[in-house]
């Protein structure tokens, strides 16, 4: 009845709110695609229509095509280990216990701290010179003094390193939705279960596994958003670099449309994200559908 | 296979709490390096000799006096907060009235609506930043704090929005009815009636983006391009160190401070961000 007397309280409400979204998000969204098919410049004021040529210069460059391959790999690896080690850490932390709490608080720093400045503690343990996992090594015989691993100066070693600590940054988030997802199960459900002469992990994997489906998917979806957009940890412990061998699509984007002052191949360049994330939201969508109608 | 019933017990605990620490010293063990190296003294630090999970010199504090009296690490703590102060206060006077209209107001599709304006946080800085810096030079803010103050709400808001939404949604729509009843607008119920029962959800948002502020790094870095306007989170990892010198000392210590206070915070609030992360899905 109210709703009918004042018919335009809900959108003056709403409006303010979603103009400044759509001004700060939809229009330079907008002119991403416009930037991408112009020859848009630092400094420059002029704008002409190019076409398809940024794209296809991006693409015949190996540094970007090794910057597609990079995320690819950056994000599946990162979210392979995500996954299992959260999946195991949600696990262990889903009952009380003595402690559980100050535990809980340690797992999640890496997530709560700032991601910029957890990187740049690694880069102090990853050292070229003063690393404290060389020295660790060293002392147990397994690597000789002056042979130590370059973890940031050696390409396949860089990628591994960068993997690894964007997987440290995201598995605390990953293990805190999961643990929301655990500790709804009813817990008579895998009582009955094993009442029924199941097993622990055939209880694990046919009744609690697929019970979690959906929350393990909402925790996927936002860790490859997450990791396949991001660049502040590869932009920190290794500039891309060596000779951008872990450079991925959001780091060169940045290299080549701001600090190169290119803005059109770099618009270009962060278009390539596009895709996977319509994907990605897609699939949201229909999670939250469900959730919805449930 | 001939376990007993008490040998599985303690077993199953066993793993529990290998996992346990085994994780923990993993993931906590930057901070504990970045404690450690704070109050190392620089020639301790720099010696290949000295085992560096000890003390071989006495501890120091000339990092921290470094850091405090030498470095603009109190100014970017200033921006920081300045900048956090306002990007809350714009959050909360554009997502507190939307997230009302459409818990409230828009029926069926302010439903379909709230989720709309959630996905836009998917959109990342890094599809964003290359257009978006020239619309902040075309408005006159670059290089200072105001490109972010501007900037930040538009990832603040949506999801800001969507956890309020979900939170008056919670509270019964008889007390509105009643207040209206008795002669207040709609609005004025939202206001007087709404907003204030709403504390913890305000304070909720509150800590979201003020730890979203403190986190960004793409576009303080894409927009700002002075030391002295910059944020923590990037004058720490990028102005701190001077030419290709690392000041090691200082700048762990100024890890540790920036990354424990905003830590404590957010912890205190998790179970709430989760339950915005997973639509509800999870009750």
């Amino acid at each position: 009845m109210n709703r009918s007397r004042q018919p335009w309280l809900g959108p003056v409400m709403l409006l303010p709110a979603i103009l400044y979204v759509l001004a700060l998000v939809g229009v330079p969204f907008v002119l991403a695609f416009f930037y991408a098919v112009g020859d848009v410049k630092v400094g420059s004021t002029g704008y002409h229509f190019v076409g398809l040529r940024n794209f296809q210069s991006v693409l015949e460059s190996p540094t970007f095509r090794r910057a597609l391959r990079n995320s690819f790999l950056f994000t599946i690896a990162s979210q392979v280990l995500v996954l299992v080690g959260a999946n195991v850490l949600a696990l262990t932390l889903k009952d009380a216990f003595r402690g559980r709490r100050l535990f809980r608080f340690l797992i999640l720093l890496p997530w709560v701290a700032p991601v910029s400045i957890g990187s740049i503690g690694w880069k102090w343990i990853l050292d070229s010179l003063y690393s404290v996992i060389n020295w660790v090594l060293v002392r147990l015989h397994l690597v000789k003094p002056l042979d130590v691993p370059m973890w940031l100066g050696q390409p396949t070693l860089a990628m591994i390193s960068v993997i690894l600590v964007h997987t440290w940054h995201v598995l605390p988030f990953s293990t805190v939705i999961l643990l929301a997802g655990w500790t709804a199960i009813p817990r008579d459900i895998p009582e009955a279960a094993a009442v029924d002469g199941a097993g622990y992990f055939r209880t694990l994997f046919q009744v609690t596994l697929p019970m979690m489906l959906p929350i393990i998917n909402v925790a996927l979806l936002f860790g490859v958003i997450f990791t396949f957009t991001d660049m502040t940890v590869i932009y920190i412990l290794t500039r891309g670099g060596p000779y951008d061998t872990t450079q991925v699509l959001p780091s060169l984007a940045f290299f080549t449309g701001i600090l190169g002052s290119d803005l059109a191949e770099g618009a270009a360049i962060s278009l390539f994200l596009v895709p996977l994330l319509s994907v990605a939201a897609w699939l949201m969508l229909r999670s939250a559908h469900r959730a919805e109608v449930t | 296979m001939a376990l007993s019933r008490r040998g599985v017990r303690i077993l199953s605990r066993t793993v529990r709490w290998a996992v346990l620490v085994g994780f923990s010293v993993a993931l906590a063990f930057p901070f504990y390096w970045m404690l450690i190296t704070t109050f190392k003294s620089s020639p301790d630090l720099y010696n290949l000799k000295h085992n560096p999970f000890l003390f071989a010199e006495r501890p120091t504090l000339e990092h921290l006096r470094l850091l405090f009296g030498e470095t603009l690490f109190l100014r970017w703590f200033a921006n920081t907060t300045l900048a956090g102060v306002l990007v809350v206060l714009i959050t909360l006077a554009l997502a507190l009235p939307a997230a009302y209209a459409l818990a409230r107001l828009t029926g069926r599709w302010g439903e379909r609506l709230g989720i709309g304006i959630f996905l836009t946080y998917l959109i990342p800085p890094t599809l964003l930043f290359i257009p978006l810096s020239r619309v902040v030079a075309s408005l006159g803010l670059q290089d200072t704090i105001w490109a972010i103050v501007v900037v930040y709400p538009s990832f603040t808001i949506p999801f800001s929005t969507w956890l309020l939404m979900g939170f008056f949604k919670s509270i019964p729509p008889e007390l509105e009815d009643a207040a209206m009843v008795d002669g207040l607008t709609r609005f004025q119920a939202f206001a007087r009636l709404v907003v204030p029962i709403s504390t913890s959800g305000i304070l909720t948002v509150v800590i979201f983006t003020f730890t979203l502020v403190t986190q960004e790094f793409v576009y303080a870095l894409t927009f700002i391009s002075s030391a002295s306007h910059q944020t923590v989170g990037v004058g720490v990892p990028i102005y701190l160190v001077r030419g290709d010198v690392y000041y090691w000392g200082s700048l762990m210590a100024a890890c540790l401070i920036s990354s424990l206070p905003i830590g404590f915070l957010y912890n205190l609030f998790l179970d709430r961000f989760i339950a915005g992360f997973t639509f509800g899905s999870v009750k």
